[in-house]
């Protein structure tokens, strides 16, 4: 397990140190790859790292652990074997020279390195959206940071960001900080949603915010924000009508030293877009076939790099699965596509991976609706596949697999999925 | 005891400041109340070189001739810096009849100025220069000329270069008094003492007034004229290569649509007068965001979405009441001398404010030869993601912080990080902000605006140099980047 680049020549590359890069590497090592990760931070780990509360490696190990009990998992796993990883390495040209050769110029502080490789997996992650994405308007104070700068500060390195917080967003990331925030001794004046609904876990919005008393104003969003000796001194918060208009006349200001954006997150593709690959303006990740295979041939893509997901063990399953493509693409020098078919958002579907598919394996989909419904199907109509859904939520990932026979029974080049009423 | 002090550590008095360290004898320094340079006017403008065919020559002389020898002399300037700029021209894009008329007298005023190239062009040739043109053009004015800077690396290499020619800078500092004896200034006095000086030079920007008012100077006085500013990703694929922008209007030259030097799509600015005393208001507005891209959806042929909005600001320029720049020696008090209302075209004009009013001073003192040694280079910060893989690892293999890229949006390694604060302190910032290193390195400064690697960068600090990240501040005063330690609030710690 050198923490070096050894070699000059690789069967896979792996971006990206975190939870879908880790099972990414070491599904392709036990399947015969020759294998490195490459990570940016100075360690292996990614996210999780800083995340110390339960709630990982329920779906994948059965079990309820804190984020770096999960991924320590995984790290210690990798440690044992014959996987090279270097980390303080980045990633700064990656060249397409053929189906089974990738070249890539990676900055380490022993130096420039030039690999080669046939496959890349990207799993680089995903960024927050910042206040200026949200449309927060005002000065430029200190004290505005996004939920995850916040959790670095706190959990990783021991700082605590302010004492009177304004948290805006309620997902799952917004609603986790909320709770965090009081644990240690600060005051969260409240968490400010746009929807009319939070939009994480249910089981978040009792144990983190009701829990503790915290106030949760939907509809409601913050327009700008005050200061006062170069610090924030307040939020403007105003109400929302019909699409998610501003109500006139229903501004108020909330005191707080600190504002926590917890507004989303988007797919990192900085690289992706370098090669060419096609983005999806809807999941802002790659568009990819049922292989998480990009447009560019051999470039994999898993975790929230691909499509932001719920559980940390969505990722890990994506990295493995796109490792084991990566596999069948060395073995098979290339994925044959047939007759592409491609995914069309029906009804109540705001976004789904993966968008194509090349008839030639099962494929695991990913997706949301728009809006929360009661009593639906989830139809992929060309199929005639259907299953009932007794509830879905914008913030619940809907997860479905489809067997290729299944797949196959499909006459036409696309293939429709959408949210039906159920009577 | 000085020869010359400068007040204003902006672009324009550093400008003044260069110039006068090329002579003998002449000790300088330059004082600001901000911890840094350039964070006044400079800090926030549409970062143009104007080729200076919209000044009118008739109304403002002194302008329209220290604007196009400013042109000139930052082709010089920045490659004797090493400052970030390029030289793509420009387009007035007419969409009515009416802005169409008004484009000729900018033909007479750049012949009478003396600005080459200049010439109206059809829709035809509006288009095939540049694309990006939204295709209602009727017709336009093209101006070869025009460039484009990173004003605030402009404002720092220009401060690194004043120190190595033996100038000084006091940062942090306020400018309280003017202290005048038997009709000449003799010191001013600061939050941090008295400095004498012989000479006083007034170029405080926004508070140019009130500084001139300390020396009994008051025939003017300055109002904040706001402009709001969208920037967008580097990842969009609307990136014109000309400099385009709406025609002017007497108060301002209308909204631009730029490539930025660093890739960056920005539009702007809206132009608000607002009161006198606003004049820390640099804040933005949902109006003025909103105009300002309606505006630029009129000059471009399509508009990134506002989801690729990466940042929204607003600068603020010093609206002189007598509408044009005031540069003047005074001889009642002796010595005191200004640079003031530097409002548009001021970035262009900067260097040829700082050759003229240098020259005002000079010619008053006796004695003053130009020196030998004076050192027109300065060394940029290097950036190893954009060097050749031989040059890169030379670098590293002395240093090997710069094979660590910390800022992924805009690959800055640790090493320029580091060297961004042997650098401020060698200028003689009072403190390292972040804002600092982010205007030197432009980590924190690309689509996620530090999210990812500011709590980094402020933890490395940490460890190299015992900043702690709750007495870093992002830009002086009471902006502390993070409260206490974890744990602090849960003791009841007093300072917490």
């Amino acid at each position: 397990m050198p923490d070096r680049i050894t070699k000059k020549d690789y069967d896979i590359v792996v971006i990206g140190g975190g939870p879908a890069g880790l099972a990414a590497a070491l599904k392709a090592r036990e399947k015969g790859l020759e294998t490195l990760v490459v990570e940016s931070r100075d360690r292996l780990g990614g996210i999780p790292l800083q995340c110390i509360h339960p709630g990982f490696g329920i779906h994948y190990f059965k079990e309820d652990m804190t984020g770096p009990e999960f991924v320590y998992r995984f790290i210690d796993k990798l440690l044992s074997t014959d996987i090279d990883y270097t980390v303080k390495s980045y990633v700064n040209i990656a060249k397409y020279v053929s189906p089974m050769e990738k070249k890539l110029e990676i900055i380490t502080p022993y130096g420039t390195e030039i690999v080669r490789t046939k496959t890349i997996i990207y799993a680089a992650g995903a960024r927050e959206r910042t206040r200026y994405e949200i449309g927060i308007t005002g000065p430029n104070p200190a004290g505005i940071m996004t939920a995850g700068e916040a959790q670095t500060l706190m959990d990783m390195y021991g700082v605590m960001p302010g004492k009177r917080i304004l948290i805006v967003g309620s997902g799952d990331v917004g609603l986790i900080m909320a709770r965090r925030f009081v644990l240690e001794g600060a005051e969260v004046v409240g968490v400010v949603e746009i929807l009319p609904y939070p939009s994480g876990l249910i089981r978040n919005v009792q144990q983190c915010l009701k829990d503790y008393g915290i106030p949760l104003l939907l509809s409601h969003m913050v327009i700008s924000v005050k200061k006062r000796n170069g610090r924030v001194s307040s939020a403007v918060v105003v109400k929302v009508g019909e699409n998610f208009k501003p109500i006139q006349g229903t501004e108020t200001e909330i005191e707080c030293d600190t504002i926590v954006i917890a507004a989303g997150l988007k797919p990192r593709t900085k690289l992706l877009e370098s090669l060419g690959a096609q983005i999806d303006p809807r999941t802002k990740g790659p568009v990819v076939n049922e292989y998480f295979e990009t447009t560019i041939p051999g470039v994999f893509v898993a975790g929230n790099a691909l499509i932001i997901n719920d559980y940390v063990d969505y990722a890990v399953e994506q990295g493995e699965l796109a490792a084991l493509a990566a596999t069948k693409y060395v073995d098979e020098k290339g994925i044959r596509i047939k007759k592409p078919v491609k995914i069309i958002l029906g009804r109540n579907m705001r976004l789904i991976v993966p968008q194509i598919l090349t008839l030639t394996s099962d494929a695991l989909f990913y997706g949301r609706v728009a809006r929360p419904e009661d009593n639906v199907w989830l139809s992929f109509k060309e199929i005639g596949f259907k299953i009932p859904q007794l509830k879905v939520l914008p913030s619940i990932m809907i997860r479905q697999k489809i067997r290729l026979d299944k797949l196959k029974s499909i006459g036409t080049n696309a293939l429709t999925v959408e949210v039906m009423p159920r009577d | 005891m000085y020869r010359v002090v400068v007040v204003g550590a902006g672009i324009t008095g550093l400008s003044i400041a260069r110039w006068l360290t090329r002579y003998k004898g002449i000790e300088i320094i330059v004082i600001d109340k901000e911890p840094d340079v350039g964070w006044g006017v400079t800090k926030a403008n549409t970062s143009i070189i104007h080729p200076c065919h919209e000044e009118n020559p008739d109304k403002h002389p002194l302008r329209s001739k220290l604007c196009l020898e400013g042109h000139n002399l930052w082709y010089k300037w920045v490659k004797e810096l090493e400052i970030p700029a390029k030289w793509p021209g420009e387009i007035i894009v007419a969409t009515i009849d009416e802005e169409l008329k008004g484009l000729h007298k900018y033909i007479d005023y750049a012949y009478r100025i003396g600005v080459p190239g200049v010439r109206l062009i059809d829709r035809e040739e509006i288009l095939r220069l540049e694309p990006w043109v939204n295709p209602d053009a009727i017709g336009g004015l093209y101006a070869p000329t025009a460039g484009t800077i990173n004003p605030m690396m402009a404002a720092i290499a220009i401060a690194e270069n004043i120190v190595d020619n033996g100038g000084k800078l006091l940062l942090g500092t306020k400018v309280e008094d003017i202290v005048i004896r038997d009709g000449k200034v003799v010191a001013i006095e600061t939050s941090k003492g008295r400095i004498e000086a012989d000479i006083v030079v007034n170029a405080a920007g926004l508070y140019a007034d009130r500084i001139s008012r300390m020396a009994g100077i008051d025939d003017y006085s300055i109002h904040p004229r706001r402009g709001q500013y969208l920037l967008f990703s580097d990842r969009v694929d609307v990136k014109p290569s000309k400099i385009l922008h709406t025609a002017p209007t007497p108060k301002t030259k209308g909204v631009y649509a730029i490539t930025t030097v660093d890739g960056n799509l920005l539009i702007g600015p809206t132009a608000e007068d607002l009161p006198e005393e606003a004049r820390e208001e640099n804040t933005t507005t949902h109006q003025g965001l909103d105009f300002t891209y309606k505006m630029a959806s009129r000059i471009l042929r399509e508009l990134p979405p506002r989801s690729k909005i990466i940042k929204t600001f607003a600068g603020l320029r010093p609206e002189p009441s007598t509408g044009t720049f005031i540069i003047r020696f005074h001889e009642k008090p002796w010595g005191f001398v200004e640079a003031a209302g530097i409002r548009s075209p001021g970035l262009t004009a900067a260097p040829a404010i700082g050759k003229h009013v240098s020259k005002l001073i000079i010619e008053r003192l006796e004695n003053i030869e130009p020196r030998k040694d004076w050192r027109s280079k300065r060394q940029a910060i290097p950036r190893p993601a954009y060097m050749t893989p031989r040059e890169r690892d030379k670098l590293i293999r002395e240093n090997p912080d710069y094979g660590w890229i910390i800022c992924v949006c805009r690959k800055v390694s640790l090493g320029e990080i580091m060297e961004a604060v042997k650098r401020m302190k060698k200028i003689g910032v009072p403190e390292i902000t972040l804002d600092g290193i982010k205007f030197r390195t432009h980590s924190m400064y690309g689509d996620c605006q530090g999210s990812q690697c500011r709590p980094h960068i402020a933890y490395l600090l940490w460890k190299r140099l015992g900043l702690q990240p709750w007495r870093i501040t992002i830009k002086g005063d009471g902006s502390k980047y993070a409260f206490t330690e974890v744990k602090a609030l849960l003791r009841g710690d007093r300072d917490a």
